[in-house]
């Protein structure tokens, strides 16, 4: 259940006068990281939007929004996936993904990638107005302000970069999470600095980035908290599979798992069942 | 300077396991970010300065060659010279020219990056002249023969007890131990060096147009005593770093304390305005300005045009988690970090520095603090654009990316790999993990890989929900 301080959105009235009384249609972006790796995300995702009163489509013309080709300086394989996503997703009233880094690929780079192109450049732009990372989604545009869970957990809070800084996500899951029962929030120092996780960096540069995902991993435990939560699956993999690396008792969660009273069992990196 | 960018990968791991290196690059990068958040915090209006800095420097690049004349005109009507220097090679031979006229025997140096780029120190060593780097910072990597690790704190890569070793074998004993200490033996050896200089040569943080200036900014106060007690003063400088008008030096200089090392201004800003005139008491008999371009007027016709906004603060490589853990002189080159990353390849050439631009997660921090907002990630992408277009990249990730784009152009396809893959993934895991994948083991050196639990979502979705 999830509380809201008004809806619908001002905007929504002109965008789709059909669809306002079911609600606005939202297509899932559905990440290729959580599509593999963590389905529960998406679930996550689909329950917390129908609670605001979205209507939820999974397209399954999708795949990737692109990104690892535009961030290996291959433009021209970001522009092919990123038409498929446009293709795809633009008949919906929004495009809502739980992840910074794939939706502010699609809220900055597509209109960037087509500048000077007069078919695709006004249709990337048209697509990127309407997407949206799934929190900043909920509590900016729907106006939720407050999501009915529990966890009994102490939880530190990781600001991904990309959604930190490309699509400004910062006080938006924090205002959500402090709503959720029996959860209490610690900050971290450094906070705000990268997790060494980086697309393929993390690969490309393994020592550089375990410099990266230690220093971040000393902060998190240094606040004592038992759960570390994000908003971006690859951060959330690089540090959950560093802390089991090094046995840490810190269980990793995507917010909103939490926040649709998903987040049971161990998090990611361990057995549905594991308690630890 | 030699060009080592081409190590860097190794130059990273190797001081990674330095560990009196990143003991001084952890409390370097507490100081810098700490009190420059500070500074931005205390100033209303800093990030207007931002956006204001920025537009300025953009009308100032799109009129260079106006601003650049009438600030020539200006220094010559004061009685100095402009000398263009279209390369390193054309600015070293400028300066030695120069040097050699005049019989220097001893020339002093205030700190100048732009000295740096075009390897003047050992041009001059070579011609058999005494130099004497009179920053703190730059004598004591001069001393230990180190390229400087940061563009204004050249030996943030030395600790204290370093510094102590270096100065007992270079100056004898008794061996000092504090800072104070070490700081007034540094200014007795250079006290003697500044008057007996025929040459003092610094670098100039901005030209002044209107005035024929040159302004640099120090907290030694080592930069005035190089430049006013030499007999000739030459100032090196790239053609970027002209400013129409003492007031938009002073927006500027607003900025760049503050984004540099956290203070409201630093503690000297020195002006030299051409030679020593009939009735002046000091300063030197000749002021030399060289102009050096070294690829910037390449930067200035392309895609890396904002590059030359930059007002070499240091600021984002403060910021810069990747410059925190490996330092400078992984980097290979004169400039380090985020700003470096982007000139290195740019003036040195794009396969002498293949790492730079992507040893990178494009996390933006350097971009949120460029006081004049560079957009650095987008730049240091552009640079990896390149690389693949011109095919300097491993054929391996050229390979990759091809497979990778066949399949996922392909639902059907690349929907099927997922399930594979989701399967196959889940079928080695044990207690949710995978400890040991040869395939990514640049993954699982590191870290665990979360082993996915065998269905994707897509098709666990479309089991609940059917077809949409
Ligand atoms: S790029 Fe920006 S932050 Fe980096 S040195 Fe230049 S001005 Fe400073």
């Amino acid at each position: 259940m999830l509380t809201m301080s008004r809806y619908p959105n001002e905007s929504m009235g002109t965008d789709m006068p059909e669809t306002a009384k079911n609600g606005p249609r939202v297509g899932l972006f559905a990440t290729c990281l959580m599509n593999v790796f963590r389905p529960n995300i998406g679930f996550a995702a689909v329950k917390l939007l129908e609670d605001a009163g979205c209507t939820v489509e999974v397209p399954d013309s999708q795949t990737c929004c692109g990104q690892p080709g535009y961030n290996s300086g291959d433009f021209d394989a970001a522009r092919a996936l990123a038409r498929q996503v446009i293709a795809t997703f633009e008949h919906f009233d929004y495009v809502v993904g739980p992840s910074g880094s794939c939706m502010a690929t699609i809220r900055h780079d597509y209109p960037a990638l087509f500048e000077g192109d007069p078919d695709w450049a006004p249709r990337a732009e048209a697509l990127s107005r309407k997407s949206f990372e799934l929190l900043s989604f909920l509590h900016d545009e729907l106006g939720v302000t407050q999501a009915q869970a529990r966890l009994d957990a102490v939880a530190t809070y990781h600001d991904s970069c990309s959604g930190l800084r490309g699509l400004g996500i910062k006080g938006q899951p924090r205002a959500l999470l402090a709503g959720v029962e029996g959860l209490k929030l610690k900050e971290m120092q450094d906070a705000e600095v990268c997790c060494g996780f980086g697309g393929t960096f993390c690969v490309k540069y393994p020592e550089i980035s375990e410099k990266m995902v230690d220093d971040k991993i000393r902060n998190v435990l240094a606040t004592g908290a038992d759960t570390l939560l994000g908003g971006d699956l690859g951060c959330l993999m690089n540090i959950a599979g560093r802390l089991k690396r090094i046995n840490a008792p810190v269980k990793v969660f995507h917010t909103a798992e939490v926040l649709a009273g998903l987040a049971g069992g161990g998090g990611i990196a361990s057995e549905p069942g594991e308690t630890r | 300077m030699e060009i080592r960018s081409n190590e860097f990968k190794g130059r990273a791991v190797f001081a990674i396991h330095d560990a009196s290196l990143q003991q001084a690059l952890g409390k370097a990068r507490e100081g810098f970010v700490g009190k420059r958040a500070q500074q931005a915090a205390e100033l209303p209006e800093f990030e207007q300065l931002r956006e204001e800095a920025k537009a300025l420097k953009n009308h100032i690049l799109d009129h260079l060659d106006h601003y650049l004349e009438r600030y020539e005109q200006a220094v010559t009507a004061a009685g100095g010279q402009v000398h263009w220097a279209r390369d390193a090679e054309e600015a070293r031979t400028i300066i030695l020219g120069i040097c050699k006229r005049v019989g220097a025997k001893t020339v002093t140096k205030g700190k100048s990056m732009v000295s740096e780029e075009i390897g003047l120190n050992e041009a001059l060593i070579d011609e058999g002249m005494e130099v004497v780097e009179t920053d703190l910072g730059e004598y004591i990597i001069q001393l230990a023969h180190e390229p400087p690790s940061h563009i204004i704190a050249p030996a943030v890569h030395k600790t204290k007890d370093q510094v102590s070793d270096l100065f007992e074998a270079a100056h004898g004993g008794p061996r000092k131990t504090t800072v104070p200490e070490l700081v007034d033996e540094a200014r007795r050896m250079l006290r003697d060096k500044y008057f007996r200089a025929d040459v003092g040569i610094t670098g100039g943080n901005f030209l002044v147009a209107e005035t024929g200036s040159s302004m640099i900014v120090t907290n030694e106060g080592n930069g005035d005593l190089t430049q006013t007690l030499a007999k000739v003063h030459i100032v090196t400088s790239g053609i970027e770093r002209v400013v129409p008008t003492l007031d938009d030096a002073t927006l500027f200089l607003r900025l760049l304390a503050r984004s540099a090392t956290g203070q409201e201004t630093e503690t000297y800003t020195t002006l030299s305005t051409g030679p020593r005139r009939a009735d002046d008491l000091d300063g030197p008999e000749e002021y030399h300005v060289v102009l050096v371009d070294n690829g910037r007027s390449r930067m200035l016709a392309g895609r890396f045009r904002e590059m030359l906004r930059c007002i070499r603060c240091g600021a984002c490589m403060n910021h810069c988690p990747v410059y925190g853990a490996v330092g400078g002189h992984a980097y290979g080159w004169v400039y380090p970090g985020p700003m470096g990353s982007v000139l290195t390849p740019l003036i040195t050439g794009l396969d002498n520095a293949y790492d730079l631009p992507n040893a990178c997660t494009l996390n933006g921090r350097c971009a949120s603090v460029c006081p004049v907002k560079i957009p650095l990630p987008d730049l240091l992408r552009e640079l990896r654009h390149m690389q693949h277009q011109q095919e300097i990249t491993p054929a391996m990730q050229r390979r990759a990316l091809k497979l990778w784009r066949f399949a996922a152009t392909q639902p059907r396809l690349y929907h099927a790999g997922e399930r594979i893959a989701a399967r196959l993934l889940a079928a080695i895991g044990r207690k949710g993990r995978i400890r040991r994948l040869p395939l990514a083991s640049a993954w699982t050196d590191v870290r665990d890989l979360p082993a996915p639990a065998g269905r994707t979502f897509l098709e666990l979705w479309q089991g609940k929900r059917g077809k949409s």
